[in-house]
Protein backbone atom coordinates (compact mmCIF):
# COMPACT_ATOMS: atom_id res chain seq x y z
CA UNK A 1 0.00 0.00 0.00
CA UNK A 2 2.67 2.39 0.58
CA UNK A 3 4.47 1.33 -2.48
CA UNK A 4 1.75 2.63 -4.20
CA UNK A 5 0.63 5.63 -2.84
CA UNK A 6 5.17 6.62 -2.83
CA UNK A 7 4.77 5.58 -6.74
CA UNK A 8 1.50 8.24 -7.14
CA UNK A 9 3.75 10.57 -5.73
CA UNK A 10 6.53 10.42 -7.03
CA UNK A 11 4.74 10.34 -10.64
CA UNK A 12 2.93 13.49 -9.99
CA UNK A 13 6.89 14.95 -10.31
CA UNK A 14 6.35 15.38 -13.90
CA UNK A 15 3.56 18.01 -13.13
CA UNK A 16 6.16 19.41 -10.77
CA UNK A 17 9.11 19.65 -13.37
CA UNK A 18 6.43 20.55 -15.80
CA UNK A 19 4.83 23.66 -13.55
CA UNK A 20 8.74 24.40 -12.79
CA UNK A 21 10.27 24.60 -15.97
CA UNK A 22 7.47 26.62 -18.09
CA UNK A 23 7.93 29.18 -14.97
CA UNK A 24 11.25 29.49 -15.36
CA UNK A 25 11.13 30.19 -19.23
CA UNK A 26 8.55 32.88 -18.70
CA UNK A 27 10.87 34.10 -15.35
CA UNK A 28 13.46 34.55 -17.55
CA UNK A 29 11.82 36.01 -20.60
CA UNK A 30 10.00 38.73 -18.52
CA UNK A 31 13.65 38.98 -16.06
CA UNK A 32 15.25 40.06 -19.46
CA UNK A 33 12.90 41.99 -20.46
CA UNK A 34 12.43 43.95 -17.38
CA UNK A 35 16.18 43.89 -16.84
CA UNK A 36 16.54 45.78 -20.33
CA UNK A 37 13.49 48.10 -19.14
CA UNK A 38 15.57 49.08 -15.75
CA UNK A 39 18.51 50.12 -17.81
CA UNK A 40 16.91 51.82 -20.64
CA UNK A 41 17.06 55.35 -21.25
CA UNK A 42 12.94 55.86 -21.43
CA UNK A 43 11.71 56.77 -17.54
CA UNK A 44 8.24 55.27 -18.36
CA UNK A 45 9.82 52.00 -19.15
CA UNK A 46 12.05 52.41 -16.09
CA UNK A 47 9.17 53.09 -13.75
CA UNK A 48 7.45 50.28 -14.84
CA UNK A 49 9.46 48.22 -14.27
CA UNK A 50 11.26 49.55 -10.51
CA UNK A 51 6.77 49.31 -10.00
CA UNK A 52 6.56 45.18 -10.86
CA UNK A 53 9.98 44.20 -9.29
CA UNK A 54 9.14 46.40 -6.36
CA UNK A 55 5.40 45.00 -5.66
CA UNK A 56 6.01 41.37 -6.83
CA UNK A 57 8.48 41.16 -4.10
CA UNK A 58 6.95 42.78 -1.50
CA UNK A 59 4.22 40.10 -1.34
CA UNK A 60 4.47 36.38 -0.37
CA UNK A 61 4.17 34.08 -2.80
CA UNK A 62 1.03 32.50 -1.69
CA UNK A 63 -0.55 35.48 -1.48
CA UNK A 64 0.37 36.48 -5.18
CA UNK A 65 -0.96 33.00 -6.09
CA UNK A 66 -4.77 34.03 -4.17
CA UNK A 67 -4.42 36.87 -6.06
CA UNK A 68 -4.36 35.56 -9.52
CA UNK A 69 -5.95 32.46 -8.93
CA UNK A 70 -8.92 34.05 -7.27
CA UNK A 71 -8.86 37.85 -7.21
CA UNK A 72 -8.30 38.08 -11.17
CA UNK A 73 -11.00 36.38 -12.42
CA UNK A 74 -12.95 37.71 -10.26
CA UNK A 75 -12.58 41.38 -11.57
CA UNK A 76 -12.73 40.44 -14.86
CA UNK A 77 -15.68 38.59 -14.32
CA UNK A 78 -16.87 41.96 -12.31
CA UNK A 79 -15.70 44.06 -15.40
CA UNK A 80 -17.64 41.54 -17.94
CA UNK A 81 -21.29 41.77 -16.27
CA UNK A 82 -20.67 45.92 -16.04
CA UNK A 83 -20.02 45.61 -20.00
CA UNK A 84 -23.23 43.17 -19.79
CA UNK A 85 -21.50 40.09 -21.42
CA UNK A 86 -22.85 36.89 -20.34
CA UNK A 87 -19.16 35.34 -19.82
CA UNK A 88 -17.18 33.50 -16.92
CA UNK A 89 -13.80 33.71 -16.85
CA UNK A 90 -11.83 30.57 -14.54
CA UNK A 91 -8.57 29.63 -14.73
CA UNK A 92 -6.97 26.36 -14.67
CA UNK A 93 -5.08 25.96 -11.78
CA UNK A 94 -2.12 24.86 -14.32
CA UNK A 95 -2.00 28.18 -15.98
CA UNK A 96 -2.51 29.74 -12.52
CA UNK A 97 0.10 28.21 -11.29
CA UNK A 98 2.94 28.88 -14.11
CA UNK A 99 1.64 32.37 -14.52
CA UNK A 100 1.81 33.34 -10.73
CA UNK A 101 5.42 31.70 -10.51
CA UNK A 102 6.83 33.17 -13.76
CA UNK A 103 5.73 36.70 -12.77
CA UNK A 104 7.01 36.36 -8.90
CA UNK A 105 10.45 34.64 -10.01
CA UNK A 106 10.83 37.20 -13.22
CA UNK A 107 11.16 39.95 -10.78
CA UNK A 108 13.78 38.42 -8.78
CA UNK A 109 15.65 36.88 -12.64
CA UNK A 110 15.19 41.00 -13.29
CA UNK A 111 17.84 42.01 -10.62
CA UNK A 112 20.04 38.95 -11.21
CA UNK A 113 19.60 39.93 -15.17
CA UNK A 114 20.54 43.40 -14.04
CA UNK A 115 23.53 43.25 -12.38
CA UNK A 116 24.70 40.93 -14.84
CA UNK A 117 24.06 43.94 -17.70
CA UNK A 118 25.78 46.00 -15.43
CA UNK A 119 29.25 43.94 -15.53
CA UNK A 120 29.40 43.23 -18.75
CA UNK A 121 32.37 45.35 -19.06
CA UNK A 122 31.30 49.31 -21.22
CA UNK A 123 34.76 48.82 -23.61
CA UNK A 124 33.46 45.28 -25.03
CA UNK A 125 29.92 47.07 -26.13
CA UNK A 126 31.46 50.24 -27.72
CA UNK A 127 33.70 48.02 -29.52
CA UNK A 128 30.56 46.51 -31.02
CA UNK A 129 29.14 49.37 -31.54
CA UNK A 130 32.79 50.47 -33.29
CA UNK A 131 32.50 47.37 -34.83
CA UNK A 132 29.00 48.33 -36.91
CA UNK A 133 26.99 45.95 -35.33
CA UNK A 134 23.43 45.40 -35.07
CA UNK A 135 21.49 45.82 -32.03
CA UNK A 136 20.84 42.09 -32.73
CA UNK A 137 23.95 40.52 -33.26
CA UNK A 138 25.55 42.73 -30.76
CA UNK A 139 22.54 40.74 -27.61
CA UNK A 140 23.26 37.62 -29.06
CA UNK A 141 27.02 37.52 -29.87
CA UNK A 142 28.67 39.98 -27.56
CA UNK A 143 26.19 40.40 -24.32
CA UNK A 144 24.00 37.17 -24.11
CA UNK A 145 27.26 34.55 -23.67
CA UNK A 146 28.95 36.99 -20.63
CA UNK A 147 24.92 37.06 -19.52
CA UNK A 148 25.14 33.37 -18.94
CA UNK A 149 27.98 33.50 -17.11
CA UNK A 150 27.61 36.66 -14.95
CA UNK A 151 23.99 35.67 -14.27
CA UNK A 152 24.57 32.09 -13.47
CA UNK A 153 25.14 31.92 -9.43
CA UNK A 154 21.92 33.90 -9.82
CA UNK A 155 20.17 32.82 -11.72
CA UNK A 156 21.00 28.78 -10.04
CA UNK A 157 19.85 30.30 -6.86
CA UNK A 158 16.59 31.71 -8.26
CA UNK A 159 16.05 27.93 -9.93
CA UNK A 160 16.15 26.49 -6.60
CA UNK A 161 13.79 28.45 -4.87
CA UNK A 162 11.24 28.47 -7.44
CA UNK A 163 11.66 24.45 -7.74
CA UNK A 164 10.54 24.50 -3.98
CA UNK A 165 7.86 27.07 -4.62
CA UNK A 166 5.63 25.29 -7.21
CA UNK A 167 5.32 22.96 -3.66
CA UNK A 168 2.16 25.80 -3.68
CA UNK A 169 0.60 25.31 -6.76
CA UNK A 170 -1.05 22.28 -4.80
CA UNK A 171 -3.28 24.91 -2.41
CA UNK A 172 -4.93 25.83 -5.71
CA UNK A 173 -5.69 21.92 -6.65
CA UNK A 174 -2.68 21.13 -8.85
CA UNK A 175 -1.95 17.55 -8.76
CA UNK A 176 1.79 17.95 -7.93
CA UNK A 177 4.02 15.92 -5.56
CA UNK A 178 2.62 17.99 -2.75
CA UNK A 179 -0.49 17.46 -3.29
CA UNK A 180 -0.56 13.82 -4.06
CA UNK A 181 1.07 13.56 -0.73
CA UNK A 182 -1.51 15.85 0.83
CA UNK A 183 -4.05 13.13 -0.79
CA UNK A 184 -2.19 9.73 0.68
CA UNK A 185 -1.51 11.51 3.99
CA UNK A 186 -5.34 12.20 4.31
CA UNK A 187 -6.20 8.38 3.10
CA UNK A 188 -3.97 6.33 5.35
CA UNK A 189 -2.72 7.29 9.09
CA UNK A 190 0.49 7.93 7.67
CA UNK A 191 1.27 11.08 6.94
CA UNK A 192 4.57 12.02 7.85
CA UNK A 193 6.23 8.57 5.62
CA UNK A 194 4.13 10.47 2.68
CA UNK A 195 5.27 14.11 3.64
CA UNK A 196 9.15 12.46 3.96
CA UNK A 197 8.66 10.92 0.43
CA UNK A 198 7.54 14.64 -1.05
CA UNK A 199 10.54 15.98 0.91
CA UNK A 200 13.03 13.31 -0.42
CA UNK A 201 11.81 14.30 -4.14
CA UNK A 202 12.12 17.82 -3.36
CA UNK A 203 15.47 17.63 -2.15
CA UNK A 204 16.72 15.17 -5.22
CA UNK A 205 15.30 17.59 -7.56
CA UNK A 206 17.67 20.11 -5.46
CA UNK A 207 20.84 17.95 -5.01
CA UNK A 208 20.52 17.44 -8.64
CA UNK A 209 19.80 20.86 -10.00
CA UNK A 210 23.11 22.26 -7.80
CA UNK A 211 25.05 19.38 -9.45
CA UNK A 212 23.80 20.12 -13.29
CA UNK A 213 24.35 24.23 -12.70
CA UNK A 214 27.68 23.81 -11.39
CA UNK A 215 28.69 21.66 -14.65
CA UNK A 216 27.31 24.44 -16.82
CA UNK A 217 29.01 26.91 -15.02
CA UNK A 218 32.66 25.64 -15.23
CA UNK A 219 31.84 25.20 -18.83
CA UNK A 220 31.12 29.11 -18.69
CA UNK A 221 34.25 29.89 -16.84
CA UNK A 222 36.14 28.31 -19.26
CA UNK A 223 39.15 30.98 -20.87
CA UNK A 224 38.30 33.60 -17.51
CA UNK A 225 41.40 33.94 -16.13
CA UNK A 226 41.97 33.26 -12.51
CA UNK A 227 44.07 35.01 -10.17
CA UNK A 228 47.40 32.62 -9.90
CA UNK A 229 48.01 31.81 -6.40
CA UNK B 1 -17.36 46.88 -5.58
CA UNK B 2 -17.26 46.01 -1.62
CA UNK B 3 -14.88 47.74 0.10
CA UNK B 4 -17.28 47.95 2.60
CA UNK B 5 -16.60 44.92 3.24
CA UNK B 6 -13.02 45.41 4.14
CA UNK B 7 -13.65 48.22 5.66
CA UNK B 8 -16.12 46.59 8.62
CA UNK B 9 -13.47 44.00 8.79
CA UNK B 10 -10.31 46.09 9.17
CA UNK B 11 -10.31 45.34 13.06
CA UNK B 12 -9.25 41.46 11.85
CA UNK B 13 -6.52 42.66 9.42
CA UNK B 14 -5.19 44.18 12.05
CA UNK B 15 -5.56 40.87 14.40
CA UNK B 16 -3.85 39.27 11.53
CA UNK B 17 -0.87 42.10 10.82
CA UNK B 18 -0.18 41.55 14.46
CA UNK B 19 0.03 37.52 14.32
CA UNK B 20 2.13 38.05 11.39
CA UNK B 21 4.84 40.17 13.21
CA UNK B 22 4.79 37.76 15.95
CA UNK B 23 5.53 34.82 13.84
CA UNK B 24 8.16 36.85 12.02
CA UNK B 25 9.81 38.39 15.17
CA UNK B 26 9.78 35.34 17.44
CA UNK B 27 11.02 32.85 14.61
CA UNK B 28 13.91 34.89 13.91
CA UNK B 29 14.64 36.05 16.95
CA UNK B 30 15.08 32.17 18.00
CA UNK B 31 17.05 31.29 15.44
CA UNK B 32 19.18 33.82 15.47
CA UNK B 33 20.43 32.69 19.18
CA UNK B 34 20.16 29.00 17.78
CA UNK B 35 22.34 30.04 14.42
CA UNK B 36 25.42 31.85 15.63
CA UNK B 37 26.90 28.86 17.20
CA UNK B 38 25.81 26.74 14.51
CA UNK B 39 27.44 28.91 12.04
CA UNK B 40 31.35 28.16 14.04
CA UNK B 41 30.40 24.78 14.28
CA UNK B 42 30.00 25.09 10.03
CA UNK B 43 33.41 26.42 9.66
CA UNK B 44 34.61 24.14 12.43
CA UNK B 45 37.89 22.23 12.05
CA UNK B 46 36.13 19.03 13.76
CA UNK B 47 34.56 17.13 10.13
CA UNK B 48 31.98 15.74 11.86
CA UNK B 49 30.42 18.99 13.48
CA UNK B 50 30.96 20.61 9.82
CA UNK B 51 29.36 17.73 7.73
CA UNK B 52 26.58 17.60 10.35
CA UNK B 53 25.91 20.96 10.28
CA UNK B 54 26.12 20.96 6.04
CA UNK B 55 23.74 18.46 6.18
CA UNK B 56 21.34 19.69 8.37
CA UNK B 57 21.32 22.95 6.21
CA UNK B 58 21.21 21.46 2.80
CA UNK B 59 17.63 19.01 4.05
CA UNK B 60 15.87 22.55 5.25
CA UNK B 61 17.31 24.63 2.17
CA UNK B 62 16.46 21.78 -0.23
CA UNK B 63 12.67 20.80 0.57
CA UNK B 64 9.99 23.33 0.21
CA UNK B 65 8.77 25.44 3.97
CA UNK B 66 4.98 23.85 3.09
CA UNK B 67 5.86 20.25 3.60
CA UNK B 68 8.66 20.88 6.66
CA UNK B 69 5.50 22.59 8.23
CA UNK B 70 2.78 19.58 6.94
CA UNK B 71 5.59 17.02 8.49
CA UNK B 72 5.26 18.51 12.23
CA UNK B 73 1.95 19.79 11.87
CA UNK B 74 0.34 16.64 10.22
CA UNK B 75 3.06 13.86 10.31
CA UNK B 76 4.18 13.68 14.58
CA UNK B 77 0.86 12.56 14.59
CA UNK B 78 1.58 9.49 12.90
CA UNK B 79 3.64 8.18 15.91
CA UNK B 80 1.72 6.94 19.37
CA UNK B 81 5.00 7.71 21.65
CA UNK B 82 4.46 11.65 20.47
CA UNK B 83 0.31 11.24 20.80
CA UNK B 84 1.06 9.77 24.11
CA UNK B 85 3.56 11.97 25.38
CA UNK B 86 3.46 15.04 27.42
CA UNK B 87 4.44 17.29 24.51
CA UNK B 88 1.40 16.58 23.18
CA UNK B 89 -0.69 19.54 23.91
CA UNK B 90 1.84 21.68 22.21
CA UNK B 91 2.80 19.47 19.24
CA UNK B 92 -0.64 19.52 18.76
CA UNK B 93 -0.96 23.55 18.59
CA UNK B 94 -0.70 24.68 15.26
CA UNK B 95 0.92 27.98 16.59
CA UNK B 96 3.68 25.58 18.45
CA UNK B 97 4.49 23.53 14.86
CA UNK B 98 3.95 26.94 12.50
CA UNK B 99 6.90 28.50 15.22
CA UNK B 100 8.67 25.40 15.04
CA UNK B 101 8.57 24.86 11.62
CA UNK B 102 10.21 28.47 11.01
CA UNK B 103 12.50 28.28 13.42
CA UNK B 104 14.43 25.13 11.59
CA UNK B 105 13.88 26.44 8.23
CA UNK B 106 15.21 30.32 8.90
CA UNK B 107 18.13 29.09 11.12
CA UNK B 108 19.61 26.65 8.47
CA UNK B 109 19.31 29.76 5.84
CA UNK B 110 20.82 31.82 8.87
CA UNK B 111 23.72 29.50 9.84
CA UNK B 112 24.49 29.72 6.15
CA UNK B 113 24.62 33.72 5.93
CA UNK B 114 26.40 33.90 8.95
CA UNK B 115 29.39 31.20 8.56
CA UNK B 116 29.74 32.76 4.76
CA UNK B 117 30.41 36.30 6.79
CA UNK B 118 32.68 34.27 9.42
CA UNK B 119 34.66 33.00 6.11
CA UNK B 120 35.08 36.50 5.08
CA UNK B 121 36.64 38.18 8.44
CA UNK B 122 40.02 39.32 7.70
CA UNK B 123 42.81 37.15 9.15
CA UNK B 124 44.45 40.28 10.45
CA UNK B 125 41.83 40.70 12.90
CA UNK B 126 41.88 37.28 14.14
CA UNK B 127 45.75 37.66 14.01
CA UNK B 128 45.50 40.60 16.26
CA UNK B 129 42.91 39.52 18.46
CA UNK B 130 45.44 36.40 19.73
CA UNK B 131 48.39 38.83 19.81
CA UNK B 132 46.50 40.29 22.50
CA UNK B 133 45.87 36.93 24.52
CA UNK B 134 42.19 36.70 23.34
CA UNK B 135 40.90 33.72 24.85
CA UNK B 136 38.88 31.66 22.19
CA UNK B 137 36.01 32.80 24.38
CA UNK B 138 36.73 36.20 23.88
CA UNK B 139 37.97 36.38 20.51
CA UNK B 140 34.57 34.87 19.74
CA UNK B 141 32.56 37.68 21.53
CA UNK B 142 34.60 40.68 20.99
CA UNK B 143 35.62 39.98 17.18
CA UNK B 144 34.13 37.17 15.14
CA UNK B 145 30.42 37.60 15.80
CA UNK B 146 30.51 41.41 15.64
CA UNK B 147 32.37 41.00 12.55
CA UNK B 148 30.40 38.20 10.87
CA UNK B 149 27.28 39.86 11.97
CA UNK B 150 27.83 43.08 10.57
CA UNK B 151 29.13 41.35 7.45
CA UNK B 152 25.64 39.45 7.41
CA UNK B 153 24.00 42.06 7.20
CA UNK B 154 22.18 42.68 3.79
CA UNK B 155 21.93 38.73 3.12
CA UNK B 156 20.22 38.89 6.30
CA UNK B 157 17.89 41.41 5.96
CA UNK B 158 16.91 39.42 2.43
CA UNK B 159 16.39 36.58 4.76
CA UNK B 160 14.21 38.90 6.93
CA UNK B 161 11.93 39.48 4.67
CA UNK B 162 11.98 36.15 2.80
CA UNK B 163 10.09 35.02 6.74
CA UNK B 164 7.92 37.73 6.96
CA UNK B 165 6.44 36.39 3.70
CA UNK B 166 6.73 32.92 4.64
CA UNK B 167 4.33 33.58 7.33
CA UNK B 168 1.76 33.51 4.90
CA UNK B 169 1.99 29.67 4.90
CA UNK B 170 0.58 29.10 8.28
CA UNK B 171 -2.48 30.33 7.18
CA UNK B 172 -2.49 26.48 5.65
CA UNK B 173 -2.66 25.21 9.11
CA UNK B 174 -5.78 26.92 10.36
CA UNK B 175 -3.66 30.32 12.21
CA UNK B 176 -5.35 33.62 11.28
CA UNK B 177 -2.55 36.17 10.42
CA UNK B 178 -2.70 38.05 7.57
CA UNK B 179 -3.47 35.47 4.74
CA UNK B 180 -5.80 33.30 6.77
CA UNK B 181 -7.94 36.46 7.54
CA UNK B 182 -8.16 37.34 4.16
CA UNK B 183 -9.41 34.03 3.30
CA UNK B 184 -11.64 33.60 5.59
CA UNK B 185 -13.33 36.79 4.30
CA UNK B 186 -13.56 35.64 1.05
CA UNK B 187 -15.16 32.48 2.31
CA UNK B 188 -17.34 34.24 4.32
CA UNK B 189 -18.65 37.06 2.14
CA UNK B 190 -18.15 35.15 -0.88
CA UNK B 191 -15.92 37.96 -2.83
CA UNK B 192 -12.83 37.25 -4.36
CA UNK B 193 -11.33 40.28 -5.34
CA UNK B 194 -11.30 42.77 -2.40
CA UNK B 195 -9.57 40.40 1.03
CA UNK B 196 -6.44 39.10 -1.05
CA UNK B 197 -5.61 42.93 -2.72
CA UNK B 198 -5.71 44.07 1.02
CA UNK B 199 -3.95 41.25 2.28
CA UNK B 200 -1.05 41.70 0.12
CA UNK B 201 -0.77 45.51 0.55
CA UNK B 202 -0.75 44.80 3.71
CA UNK B 203 2.22 42.53 3.24
CA UNK B 204 3.62 45.66 0.97
CA UNK B 205 3.21 47.87 3.52
CA UNK B 206 5.09 45.56 6.31
CA UNK B 207 8.14 44.77 4.01
CA UNK B 208 8.24 48.30 3.13
CA UNK B 209 8.73 49.75 6.41
CA UNK B 210 10.87 46.47 7.50
CA UNK B 211 13.77 47.41 3.95
CA UNK B 212 13.81 51.12 5.55
CA UNK B 213 14.13 50.17 9.15
CA UNK B 214 16.95 47.77 7.79
CA UNK B 215 18.45 50.44 5.51
CA UNK B 216 18.93 52.33 9.03
CA UNK B 217 20.58 49.27 10.53
CA UNK B 218 22.72 48.39 8.11
CA UNK B 219 24.13 52.12 7.65
CA UNK B 220 24.84 52.52 11.52
CA UNK B 221 26.69 49.05 11.78
CA UNK B 222 27.87 48.26 9.09
CA UNK B 223 28.51 51.44 7.22
CA UNK B 224 32.38 51.19 7.87
CA UNK B 225 32.54 48.72 5.32
CA UNK B 226 31.27 50.80 2.74
CA UNK B 227 34.33 52.40 2.42
CA UNK B 228 36.41 49.56 2.09
CA UNK B 229 34.45 47.40 -0.36
CA UNK B 230 34.73 50.67 -3.20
Amino acid sequence: MVADYATAILSAGSTTLLVALLSLLVATLLGLAAAFAKLSASALLRSIAGMYTFVVRGIPDLVVMLLVFYSLPALLNQWADALGWDIRIEFSPLVAGIATLGVIFGAYMTETFKTALQNIPRGQVEAAIAYGLTRRRMFTHIMLPQLVRLALPGFTNNWLVLAKGTALVSLIGLQDVMFRAKGAAEATAMPFTFYLIAAGFYLALTVVSMLLLTLVARRFDVGVRKVSS
Amino acid sequence: MNWDVIAENLPRYLEGAKLTLILTFASLGISFFLAIPLAFLRNSENAVLRYAVMAYTLVFRGTPLLVQLFLIYFGLAQFGMVRESVLWPWLSSPMVCVIAAFVLNTTAYSTEIFAGGLRHVPVGEIEAARAYGMSSLVQARRILIPAMLTRSLPLYGNEMIMMLHATSLASTVTLLEVTGVARNITLNYYIQFEPYVTAAAIYLTLTFVLVSAFQLVQKRWAGYLESRIG
